[in-house]
């Protein structure tokens, strides 16, 4: 083999390892940055989704997209995020100051959806469509803010709401400063709240004092390993248990390990 | 905070106790005049809104309100609002405020019916006005100049207006829209008491048991008076009752023990009931306070053939062909009915059954004295099985559960130490039967001695913020005078001309044209000047249709005074840029007779100005010749008004003596000074007083600097004397300014809590103090009857009087004109929302109230929305004989009406659902029947 | 005005195509047509017919989802599609970026940029490695990872639904092939198109070059956004079998000589080529 072109065989081969190592740098450069803006967008939890959707990280993943939510939606109360929006590109969502969720009972958004991402069996009840049932958020009262707690004769909350007396109930409570005043405290309850908004959309105050936020942002969790005596609904709760395995600052180490480490102090 | 009873009764003594010697309010929550500290300040006022009466504080600060805080020390609200009063700071900021006047303008620059809306000057205004008003003087004498009034007026603005037009103008053309919210009140006071407005006050509910809401809903309209409700129910869970009685479940049966909804109409059958069940019960369980009726009461029948209030057979529009073949179907029933099977029963002690024809004369006040027995035939057809089945407003609820309610509701009104309130509004007033159906109320507690008692009482909630205040008490409706006067009777008059220093016989006896009859007036081409002030007429009529089309394509000059565009300014020829509340000095008169002050604090917007300045202005353009003379017979005044000119003359007054300088700006005037060293004016504009920074241009073409003297408080003090020595006294203006409103009578300087009950009000002690009697019912009006049957009236007998006695009336239940049928099968009622105030002119603009409540809804029943193939959310249409209007279906939430009745409020201006409504009316006290006619909805 | 019809009549098909289809989806939100509902992501044909993209698909089933029925119809119909009629027409005839990037290289031959610059600086194969790795990502986050910067869906979404600060990204593209990269984004950089090249491969319809009637004057060349593909021009009769070409039809167009044609593809193995 001609020094010549051995020489023009390894640069050639050097060439293919340095541009293979290029690609894979810039491909390494290129996917770190597109995952970090991924991961930006995605992590948008203060997101109000359509009735019925799945559980966000599996929405991110099935939601296609498409729009077709948002052109069915007789109220334009979807909107498909923008660029700009600082949410995950593409997807639907809304706003319920601007244009809450008017919980048409046809619910014409979730069958048009073609990936499942919006799940008409979660809005379905007997096998009828069922709006009542939807979990698109829950809504949370600002007492400091909330005008009611002032005394003020407001409530527009409570006649806003389409489930008015079960989402929403009132509080009575007398006013001990007045000496003949009520208060009338609006409630909300989570267990029947869809989080439609229509709520926050009422709401008189500058910014809302009741307002609606996705119900894991919402809501905290009881343990499963208690269940509450006097509810036998609670008890469907058991399903999820576990069996249960503590660890603490104290119990790290094995038993033995902890007998064996010493009396240092004790005495 | 908890006081018993007997400690509240005394502790509300004292204070007015010392409201009398004028230290009333402690330091700390008197309204403190001066600039604070902050650049801003404090001054207190009335909330804007409804017949509550809230008492707010109003932060000013560089000319403008900015900010709005409840009053901690009235004693209404105790520093609470509801959601329109905590917007009141905002109300007078819209973007689109009236600053000029506005002229319908052709192309030649001259006013044009047909033209557009161009700035003009206050004085072309004027010209303009001045020209069509003596144009219509010509035309049809002074039943051709009219004004829609308001219960919205300060009572300044109202007196003035009044003046102007009866003793001026010597027109009875004026009426307020409260005649469309509690006319039926004001008859059936009189009826009962001889003299209008509630026996009993706020405090009633603290002391009540038991709180009864027939057809309120006033959880919405009366949030601070139903927090106060709440307020006791919760005092006390178990013993206090609260029974909610509605066409439709709404806000008020939340807190309600029990709801019952009836069939629209029947209310009067269940009041009948009730007094039934006293009646019949009495013999074997002692219910009736027999010493009490005895020496307070008489049983009283008119006629039930009266009509319904529409227009009758004969009237021009009629003849002309302006109603078409299937309004005329209900319009026929005004002068001919067929008794229906309903009724039937009702009508039989009174001579009618099933399938018998009535023929109706138009409505008449009359009425005689009947005896007990009779009275007890009336009720007779009211046992459970009949009351349930025509009651029963609901046809998804079990007959035998509904009379188990009714039969509760009979048992708390008659148990032995139950106190019990009865609250309502617009429900049992918007009737073609209100009038009756008020003094049913009566009949229940006069009979058990639950009435005009600490917590007891029939009590007639108002709408208005100054419908008591105002309309009622100043007298802005056609057929009153200040102080309960009336404009029929000669004495009255004479009183009235004598305090106005106007020549004997210049004002007209004949007040009959009430709201309607002025629309009806101008589209029968009688009435040719209308002006609309501090309402909006054009929105708030049923009929809608037929009154803009008369305003528009008629010859006629219709002016609207507004702060705001809404339907009525749309429809006129000239609009005047008026000054809001804060804008001006006024007082408002609430629901339980409590007045409240205010000072002017901001300067009008642009160059509005006060009713109060425009009707004075006006009165500088007519002199004793234009208006004085004789007037030949027109519309209802059958006879000639004879000239005063030369009486006039008599009294100093020339020819050209202008009606500024005989009602306005005379001697008496002149002595209210302007001082800004008196503690009340010190430091505060007076817009009509001296003028202002603004230099507005005036009627004269040249810049207003003012009349010169306290003009608000001479109005205020010319008014009180009339009402003083009267059981109606009112206190000196600069009393009203020192503390949180006072009650009337305020005899001695001291309020009156409980009218008519010796131990609380000074007038009824007096007059009991020979008898020794609890109670004095000392009204004077209707205060002689003859006497007869339910079947009529004994022409022989002789006028007995009735002297500090009331009246309990026998009155059947009958149907309203228009109900459901095959092809319009649903009923329509109307109302109000929380939101939203009235028309909306005000609260539709506050963005928030905006964005909480943008849009009139059609709330009806899921099934019946079902059936029609309608969509919650959809929009339907809803369509009566007269028009039709588009409304989104509502299905859920606040209002949830039984199958076939739908529920849209009117504050909607795109929602015009008074095209929609009937004008039919009580044929007593002419109040708009809002709450019921038959439609047809559909998909739109 | 009849050549002007020959050298640009496939040109006005395309725009035609690509403007039609963006007019239907925009009605269908904005009037509520329902002729084409949706946009290029997912659709829905006639109220019944599902379409979707199935490179998005691709991704959510790296993303770990589970693919709904009408997805996978809507996957099938629209791959069948383009199986016969050549899988990067859509870059052509659909896709709207194409607009953007065709105007980006006509302004670059005129400005002459090539000249300036004649080596391009990057491989036409890192569609390839994007396409791997936005199923690496995806697989990795769970997610649909090139559905989250997509200037493709950016724009055609942004005309349907709002453009936002989409117009930011047409920029860039547009000034990344103007004066970066020519073709830079279609030709090199765009996954979506390099999926349908690896699609395109096994494509019906071709374009045959006659080397015949060949006069060399490279026009084709000049004008193809994928000239690599014309290998064969004023050298043998072929097709051109590359998944990279997306039938656009210019070359064919600006021939004046009848060297280039649309054809079908010989169902047969051509010899040959070995393909």
């Amino acid at each position: 083999m001609p020094d010549k072109m051995k020489n023009k065989t390894v640069s050639d081969r050097r060439k293919f390892i340095l541009r293979m190592a290029r690609g894979a740098g810039i491909t390494a450069l290129g996917g770190f940055v597109w995952s970090a803006y991924v991961d930006e967008v995605t992590a948008s939890p203060l997101l109000l989704r359509p009735p019925g959707a799945i559980k966000e990280e599996d929405f991110l993943k099935t939601c296609i997209k498409c729009g077709l939510c948002v052109e069915a939606c007789p109220y334009d109360t979807l909107l498909l995020a923008k660029p700009g929006d600082n949410k995950p590109l593409g997807t639907p969502y809304f706003i319920p100051r601007d244009i809450p969720c008017y919980m048409c009972p046809d619910i014409p958004c979730v069958p048009v959806c073609p990936t499942g991402a919006l799940d008409e069996s979660s809005v379905t009840t007997n096998g009828e469509l069922d709006i009542n049932v939807s979990e698109m958020g829950l809504a949370v009262i600002d007492d400091e803010s909330c005008i009611a707690f002032w005394g003020i004769q407001c409530d527009a909350c409570y006649r806003a709401c389409p489930l008015l007396g079960e989402a929403i109930s009132i509080v009575y409570e007398k006013n001990e400063r007045t000496g003949k005043h009520a208060f009338m405290k609006p409630v909300v309850h989570a267990d029947i709240c869809t989080g439609c908004g229509l709520c926050e959309k009422a709401c008189v105050t500058e910014k809302a004092a009741i307002f609606v936020l996705p119900k894991e942002v919402a809501m905290g969790k009881v343990g499963d390993f208690y269940i509450k005596g006097w509810d036998k609904e609670d008890e469907k709760r058991l399903e999820d248990a576990k069996e249960i395995k503590t660890v603490t600052e104290i119990s790290k180490k094995s038993a033995i390990d902890s007998l064996n480490s010493g009396l240092g102090d004790l005495y | 905070m908890s006081l018993s009873r007997r400690e509240f009764l005394k502790s509300s003594a004292a204070a007015s106790a010392a409201a009398a010697v004028g230290m009333s309010v402690p330091a700390e929550l008197e309204a403190a005049a001066g600039q604070a500290e902050g650049g801003w300040r404090w001054d207190k006022a009335a909330c804007r809104f409804c017949g509550t009466g809230c008492g707010i504080m109003m932060a000013t600060k560089n000319g403008k309100i900015v900010a709005v805080k409840g009053d901690p020390a009235a004693p209404v609200n105790r520093g609470l609002n509801c959601i329109k009063g905590y917007f009141n700071a905002k109300i007078m900021y819209g973007a689109d405020r009236l600053t000029q006047p506005l002229l319908r303008v052709g192309a030649d620059g001259k006013f044009d019916k047909k033209g557009k809306f161009v700035p003009v000057s206050w004085e072309r205004a004027y010209d303009e006005m001045e020209v069509h008003i003596k144009k219509a003087l010509k035309h049809g004498g002074p039943e051709s100049v009219s004004v829609f009034a308001s219960g919205q007026y300060t009572v300044q603005e109202g007196y003035a207006a009044q003046k102007m037009m009866k003793a001026g103008f010597r027109s009875n053309a004026i009426d307020p829209n409260a005649r469309h919210c509690m006319a039926s009140a004001v008859v059936g006071f009189y009826q009962t008491f001889g003299v209008d407005e509630p026996s009993g006050c706020y405090d009633d509910i603290e002391l009540t048991d038991t709180i009864v809401s027939w057809g309120s809903n006033m959880a919405e309209m009366h949030p601070i008076l139903w927090s106060r409700v709440t307020d006791r129910k919760l005092s006390d869970p178990e013993r206090v009752k609260v029974i909610s009685i509605q066409t439709y479940t709404h806000r008020t049966s939340d807190l309600a023990d029990t709801e019952i909804i009836f069939s629209p109409n029947t209310d009067t059958a269940l009041w009948n009931y009730i007094a039934r069940e006293i009646v019949m019960r009495d013999e074997a369980e002692g219910i009736i306070d027999w010493d009490f009726v005895k020496k307070h009461m008489i049983f009283t029948a008119g006629p039930v053939n009266i009509g319904y209030g529409m227009r009758r057979a004969g009237e021009k529009s009629l003849k002309d062909g302006k109603y078409t073949a299937l309004e005329m179907e209900i319009i026929d029933k005004e002068m001919k009915t067929t008794v229906s099977a309903k009724e039937g029963p009702a009508l039989e002690p009174f001579g009618y059954k099933a399938g018998d024809t009535m023929k109706h004369t138009g409505g008449t006040l009359g009425h005689w004295e009947i005896s007990f027995e009779e009275y007890k035939k009336s009720l007779e057809p009211y046992d459970l099985h009949y009351t349930a089945t025509i009651v029963k407003g609901d046809p998804d609820e079990n007959l035998e559960s509904f009379k188990e309610k009714l039969q509760e509701l009979a048992n708390l009104y008659i148990e032995k130490g139950r106190k019990v309130v009865s609250f309502w509004t617009m429900g049992m007033n918007q009737h073609t039967r209100g009038t009756w159906t008020n003094t049913l109320a009566y009949n229940v507690h006069f009979m058990l001695n639950k009435q005009a008692k600490p917590g007891d009482g029939a009590f007639s909630l108002t709408g208005q913020p100054s419908a008591c205040g105002t309309a009622r008490e100043v007298g802005t409706f056609t057929h009153r005078l200040p102080a309960d006067m009336m404009v029929k009777n000669p004495k009255h008059r004479k009183i009235a001309e004598n305090k106005w220093k106007i020549p004997n016989g210049t004002l007209n006896g004949v007040g009959k044209q009430h709201i309607m009859a002025i629309h009806r007036g101008i589209e029968d081409g009688l009435i040719k000047f209308a002006w609309v002030n501090v309402c909006n007429p054009y929105q708030d009529s049923a009929s809608a249709s037929h009154w803009i089309n008369a305003a528009r394509d008629m010859d006629n000059f219709i002016v609207t005074s507004d702060g705001y565009p809404g339907i009525s300014a749309k429809v006129s020829d000239l609009i005047l840029p008026t000054a809001m509340m804060y804008e001006k000095w006024g007082a408002y008169g609430n629901a339980e007779r409590r007045t409240q002050h205010w000072r002017q604090q901001v300067l009008p917007i642009g160059d509005s100005m006060s009713d109060t300045w425009q009707w004075i202005e006006l009165s500088k353009r007519f002199t004793v010749k234009d208006l004085w003379g004789a007037w030949a017979p027109s519309g209802p005044r059958k006879k000639a008004l004879p000239s005063v000119i030369a009486k006039a003359k008599a009294m100093g007054y020339s020819d050209n003596t202008t009606m500024y300088d005989i009602l306005f700006a005379n001697k008496d005037a002149k002595s209210y000074k302007l001082d800004q060293k008196d503690p009340i004016q010190a430091g505060y504009d007076n817009s009509e007083g001296y003028g202002d920074s603004r230099n507005v241009v005036g009627s004269d073409g040249k810049v207003f600097d003012g009349y010169g003297f306290f003009i608000q408080k001479y109005l205020w003090e010319e008014y009180a004397a009339f009402t003083r020595g009267h059981g109606h006294d009112l206190a000196p203006f600069d009393v009203y300014h020192k503390v949180r409103g006072l009650k009337w009578p305020v005899v001695d300087g001291k309020e009156t809590s409980w009218r008519f009950n010796a131990k609380y009000d000074p007038y009824a002690a007096k007059a009991t103090k020979e008898t020794g009697n609890s109670h004095a019912f000392y009204g004077t009006l209707a205060k002689a009857l003859q006497s007869g049957t339910l079947k009529g009236k004994d022409k022989s007998s002789k006028k007995k009087s009735l002297a500090n006695k009331a009246k309990i009336f026998a009155r059947p239940y009958m149907d309203p004109p228009e109900m459901p049928d095959s092809n319009y099968d649903t009923w329509l009622c109307t109302g109000r929302v929380l939101e939203h105030w009235h028309s909306g002119t005000m609260t539709m603009r506050v963005p928030e109230l905006f964005r909480a409540v943008p849009e009139a809804l059609c709330y009806m029943h899921p099934a019946d929305a079902k059936a029609k193939d309608l969509k919650q959310g959809g929009l339907a249409w809803v369509e009566s004989r007269r028009g039709r209007v588009k409304a989104r279906v509502e299905t859920r939430g606040r209002n949830r009406p039984p199958r076939g009745l739908v529920f849209v409020p009117w504050f909607d201006e795109k929602v015009f659902i008074n095209k929609v409504c009937l004008d039919a009316t009580c044929p007593m006290s002419k109040q708009t029947d809002f709450k019921k006619c038959a439609v047809k909805i559909y998909k739109a | 005005m009849a050549t002007l019809w020959n050298n640009y009549r496939y040109l006005f098909f395309r725009r035609f195509t690509q403007i039609g289809l963006l007019t239907l989806y925009f009605g269908a939100n904005a009037w509520g047509w329902t002729i084409l509902m949706g946009n290029l992501s997912s659709s829905l044909f006639l109220n019944i017919v599902p379409l979707s993209d199935p490179y998005a698909a691709l991704q959510m089933l790296f993303a770990g989802a589970v693919i709904a029925t009408d997805i996978l119809i809507g996957v099938l119909i629209i791959t069948m599609f383009y199986l016969l009629i050549g899988g990067r027409a859509f870059c052509s005839w659909v896709c709207p970026v194409n607009i953007v990037t065709d105007a980006a290289a006509l302004l670059r031959r005129k400005l002459g940029v090539d000249e300036v610059s004649k080596r391009q600086p990057a491989s036409r194969n890192m569609r390839y490695w994007v396409l791997a790795l936005s199923l690496i990502i995806s697989f990795a986050m769970g997610v649909t990872a090139f559905e989250f910067i997509s200037p493709i869906s950016m724009l055609h979404r942004g005309i349907i639904f709002g453009l936002g600060f989409g117009w930011a990204a047409m920029l860039i593209i547009f000034l990344f092939d103007l004066f970066v990269l020519k073709n830079g984004w279609c030709g090199h950089v765009c996954p979506l198109g390099g999926f349908y090249s690896l699609v395109g491969k096994f494509s019906l319809i071709r374009v045959q070059h006659t080397v015949e009637n060949c006069t060399a004057c490279m026009k084709c060349k000049t004008v193809c956004p994928e000239r690599q593909v014309l290998h064969m021009i004023d050298k043998e009769s072929l097709p051109v079998l590359s998944g990279e070409c997306t039938n656009c039809a210019r070359c064919i167009e600006v021939c004046d000589d009848d060297a280039l044609s649309f054809s079908i593809r010989k169902l047969a193995k051509n010899k040959k080529t070995g393909e």
